[in-house]
């Protein structure tokens, strides 16, 4: 294979050009799941950290099995269950549909156990300085503990936030046409590489900046800990 | 048949289950071979990067570090697409369980390297300092002082790290390797109940809730202290 | 004999200008404390010696090996200057006797019983014999800084740097350490001491060096140097320190 062949199977900028619609589309379904499925992965962590503070055990204990669980099961896994497993019970379930409640499950816990790490790391005299003064419990949670405990576990939520939208592409396996999906699709039509290598182009732009800011933050809290 | 027999008979269809234990349980085997092969590959090559990158020779170094930000950006199911449906385009195919094995142990190795390298750059100068000043040499100091200590303070991000990435050999279905995700997706569509999924699902949970029980018992054992 | 013949040392950290060309001559079994205000360049000075900095410019002679010279196997000179610093800087995960063996074993290539025998009579010498099996952190600062102390000298150097080795500790630890600092004088080991124990200095040094903004303004005997200061401002750094 000469070099030209290589760049023609994998840097071919008619391909590209070609195929920028469909790709552009898939991106902007990627953007959009992402957008749709980080705060709903936020909101299930919100709930089961807050739950993981609560003293009776009959609550505490279920959330932390759930948590456990849905940090076990791949999130394939999960995607391919709702997708491909449900329907059988006559429930239909759109790929949009699989794809929220499995995020909603996965990423809920994997934030939820960022968080409950976070509210711990809150020393308890802060929160027995703020009942001291009259706050309620509900109020110290929400206006002294889960302030600094977002503060403290800050890195982890973003790194946590990269992973869900790398994870989006696993949705191209229940076939929603997202970035990857389309990527495929147009490698499959061209059988030329180029539309893959444009996607992982597109996902490195898109994500580099998160990854250099994460890097800095690690790098400062690891040293703040030693 | 009533809804609760109709879910019973889809989820937990004994005639069926027994039919594509075996298969299951053989993707179980590949399931841990994979993982296996890629915690290996991953962690030695992410602590090689770590170690050369300690040299510091500035051009080596901004070249590790644009190759770990390259694999923490990209979604590990599109460094396997580009392998897997890429590289034929350049006269390279290798089979899912190669492809799979090398992308994600690609990821782990960025990801690793970068907590071995913060592990390193944790450990106070004065410890190198005072190893230096006994005539130690670099790489002395390096194997003897400085990674003992690095190496701990890594084992809990470490460990949660590799179950995460761990978990990522589920992708390996999409590229037709017969893991366990693999062969529950195969039990399904030939015998169209969605019962080895349910299988598939529950081996998950026995390979992995250990695991990520154990992570969370890592997580307190080695919390940041010395 | 002179064990350190350290002429000319320059010192650049970037624009800053640490040390303007300080010579320090340290004859053998001589102990020379030097003393100045902070920022005056002292511990450069110290951490030159046995190269933990590289100096701009200058000439560097331990024990007859050139310090400065490419051909010089730096590894194989540091083991004949023992260092003690401020912070200890034990290896955490390793015993009393793992810190004072490692370099006996790994630089010395001693066998391992070979060196536990050496080890133990280090930690020996410096009153820590029945701390051997500790780690650093079951340990006080002194006893910790003491340990330090007996992995130098187990390497048996010919010359031991102190770089303020008791300013991390609390009061009432420094005096132990400061005997052992005395008794490894009165083996006739060579030594600079960068302190602020002025009281220390007054008993046991042969020699005060006064260091002020990277340039050596003084020296002499501690009685010459506390008791009769030539220079303004040494006087001042004194005045200052009696009033304390």
């Amino acid at each position: 294979m000469t070099w030209d062949d290589f760049v023609l199977a994998f840097f071919s900028w008619q391909i590209v050009s070609e195929a920028w619609p469909i790709l552009w589309d898939g991106l902007q379904r990627t953007i959009l799941m992402s957008i749709m499925v980080v705060p709903l992965g936020f909101l299930g962590g919100t709930i089961l950290a807050l739950l993981s503070t609560v003293h009776n055990p009959w609550v505490r204990w279920p959330a932390a099995v759930w948590t456990d669980v849905f940090r076990a099961l791949p999130p394939l896994v999960l995607l391919i269950f709702l997708y491909a497993g449900v329907p059988f019970t006559g429930l239909e379930i759109s790929a949009w549909g699989a794809v929220a409640i499995g995020f909603f499950l996965n990423t809920g816990s994997y934030y939820g156990e960022i968080l409950r790490a976070g509210i711990e790391s809150v020393p308890r005299g802060q929160q027995e300085a703020a009942r001291s003064t009259g706050l309620t419990r509900w109020q110290t949670m929400r206006w002294i503990v889960l302030p600094q405990a977002f503060r403290n576990v800050l890195p982890d939520l973003i790194s946590n936030t990269l992973e869900v939208v790398k994870l989006t592409s696993i949705a191209s396996v229940v076939a929603l046409p997202e970035l990857l999906f389309q990527a495929r699709q147009a490698q499959s039509v061209t059988y030329n590489a180029t539309p893959i290598v444009a996607a992982a182009v597109i996902y490195f732009i898109l994500l580099w900046p998160m990854v250099r800011v994460l890097s800095r933050l690690e790098n400062k809290a690891l040293a703040g800990r030693r | 048949m009533t809804n609760w027999e109709r879910f019973v008979d889809s989820f937990f269809n004994a005639r069926v289950a027994a039919e594509y234990f075996p298969k299951i349980v053989e993707g179980f085997w590949l399931t841990i071979v994979l993982a296996a092969c890629i915690i290996v590959t991953g962690l030695a090559a992410g602590l090689g990067l770590a170690v050369i990158r300690a040299f510091g020779l500035r051009v080596v170094n901004l070249l590790i570090i644009f190759v770990v930000d390259l694999f923490r950006a990209l979604p590990p199911l599109v460094i396997i697409a580009l392998l897997y449906f890429g590289l034929p385009a350049a006269g390279l195919s290798m089979d899912g369980f190669v492809c799979a094995w090398i992308a994600l142990a690609a990821v782990l190795m960025a990801f690793s390297e970068e907590i071995f390298w913060a592990g390193i750059t944790a450990v106070p100068k004065g410890q190198w300092e005072a190893a230096r000043s006994t005539g130690l040499g670099f790489l002395q100091t390096l194997g003897y002082v400085v990674l003992p200590q690095a190496l701990r303070m890594t084992i809990p991000p470490l460990t949660n790290r590799t179950i995460a990435i761990t978990k990522g050999t589920a992708l390996a279905s999409v590229v037709a390797v017969p893991d366990i995700l693999g062969a529950a997706n195969a039990g399904v569509s030939f015998s169209f109940n969605p019962t080895p999924l349910t299988m598939g699902a529950a081996a998950y949970l026995v390979l992995f809730l250990p695991v990520v029980i154990f992570g969370r018992w890592v997580e307190t054992r080695f919390a940041w202290k010395r | 004999m002179a064990i350190v013949e350290a002429t000319g040392i320059h010192k650049h950290f970037g624009a800053l200008h640490v040390l303007k060309g300080v010579d320090l001559v340290v004859q053998e079994k001589e102990l020379v404390f030097v003393i100045g205000p902070s920022g005056s360049g002292k511990s450069t000075l110290l951490r030159c010696l046995n190269r933990l900095e590289e100096p701009s410019g200058g000439a560097i002679i331990v024990d007859g090996v050139d310090m400065l010279s490419p051909r010089t196997d730096i590894n194989k000179a540091r083991q004949r200057i023992g260092m003690v610093f401020q912070s200890f800087n034990l290896y955490p995960h390793m015993t009393a006797l793992g810190n004072v063996t490692l370099a006996l074993r790994k630089v010395l290539g001693l066998p391992k019983a070979e060196a536990e025998k050496r080890g133990q009579a280090a930690l020996d010498r410096v009153h820590l014999a029945d701390r051997a099996g500790h780690f650093p952190g079951q340990l006080s600062g002194g006893q910790q800084q003491r340990v330090a102390i007996a992995r130098a000298i187990a390497l048996e150097p010919r010359v031991m740097l102190f770089d303020e080795p008791t300013s991390a500790l609390d009061p009432e630890l420094v005096g132990g350490v400061l005997e052992a600092m005395r008794e490894l004088r009165q083996d006739g080991m060579t030594m600079v001491v960068v302190s602020h124990e002025m009281a220390f200095a007054r008993a046991a040094a042969d020699r005060v060096v006064f260091m002020a903004d990277g340039a050596i303004v003084e020296q002499g005997t501690p009685d010459e140097v506390f008791g009769n200061p030539q220079h303004e401002r040494t006087k001042a750094f004194i005045g200052q320190i009696g009033r304390h």
